[in-house]
């Protein structure tokens, strides 16, 4: 049997690709700028691959594995970032009462009624606040995994952490969004 | 016994984990343990749930129509990798 072999059409790539890197970007980066410009830098780092194409997948797939690449960078370029959006803590580091909760950030109780509140539309736009509000690393594993719902090997492969990791990341933003929801919704 | 206790730390974590039915069952015993004798675990772990139902229920409010790059900036696009091209 004959192997099909693909060729690249650069000039067509917008129009053919754009909107599927697009999706694939912003339903894990959720920014527009940044999704757009990923996508920009995923045509130009083709471009200069092209001698590299063996014609073996499609030019989608192709595209892709470069996008994936250029995701990669981009969660290790801000996930070097240190300090500055870092989640508050919710347990006491060391000492005695190491793992404890800190006093200030125990979960207090919420109004009886909320199952009901599940359907309210307001609610959504609540909870979407709040997964925006969580520092950027968090925000892109949390929406992988509880949004997109990726399995957690796919994460892990995609944005090159551990699983480990990636549990300890879902921890944190879920223990922010609980005190956020709270806050915000919960307590009224 | 000792290697059965968690602190209220690591509790929340197995329960937000077993949220995604990924927590192990040695796991899960050691969380219903701890939460026999933790007051604040507890109502964690119930709004953890409720938290759960809610995103599950909202998750396609903003992600499921088809988000686009609108024609400008494709052409923009277009041009800047026509200029590469030359």
């Amino acid at each position: 049997m004959l192997e099909k072999n693909h060729i690249l059409t650069p000039e067509k790539w917008v129009k053919l690709h754009a909107d599927y890197l697009y999706n694939y970007t912003i339903s894990r980066i959720n920014n527009h700028e940044i999704s757009k410009d990923l996508v920009q830098e995923t045509f130009f780092a083709a471009l200069n691959a092209m001698k590299n194409f063996e014609g073996k997948a499609s030019e989608r797939t192709w595209l892709i594995a470069i996008l994936k690449r250029k995701i990669i960078d981009y969660y290790r370029k801000i996930n070097s970032i240190k300090g500055k959006a870092e989640v508050r803590m919710n347990f006491y580091d060391d000492g005695e009462h190491a793992g404890e909760w800190i006093e200030e950030r125990v979960p207090s109780s919420w109004v009886s009624e909320v199952e009901k509140d599940i359907e309210n539309r307001e609610l959504g736009n609540a909870l979407e606040k709040c997964i925006s509000a969580l520092p950027e690393k968090y925000e892109i594993v949390f929406r992988m995994k509880t949004i997109e719902e990726l399995e957690t090997e796919e994460i892990c492969k995609e944005l090159d952490i551990s699983s480990s990791n990636l549990w300890v990341i879902i921890h944190r933003a879920r223990l922010q969004l609980r005190k956020c929801m709270e806050d915000n919704w919960f307590k009224k | 016994m000792i290697m059965m206790k968690l602190n209220c730390d690591q509790a929340t974590s197995i329960c937000d984990k077993s949220q995604y039915n990924e927590a192990s069952f040695l796991e899960k015993i050691k969380l219903i343990i701890h939460m026999f004798h933790c007051k604040y675990c507890n109502i964690y772990s119930r709004q953890n749930t409720i938290l759960s139902k809610c995103f599950k229920k909202h998750k396609h409010q903003h992600s499921s129509y088809l988000k686009c790059l609108n024609n400008e900036e494709k052409c923009c696009m277009e041009n800047n990798i026509k200029e590469k091209i030359g």
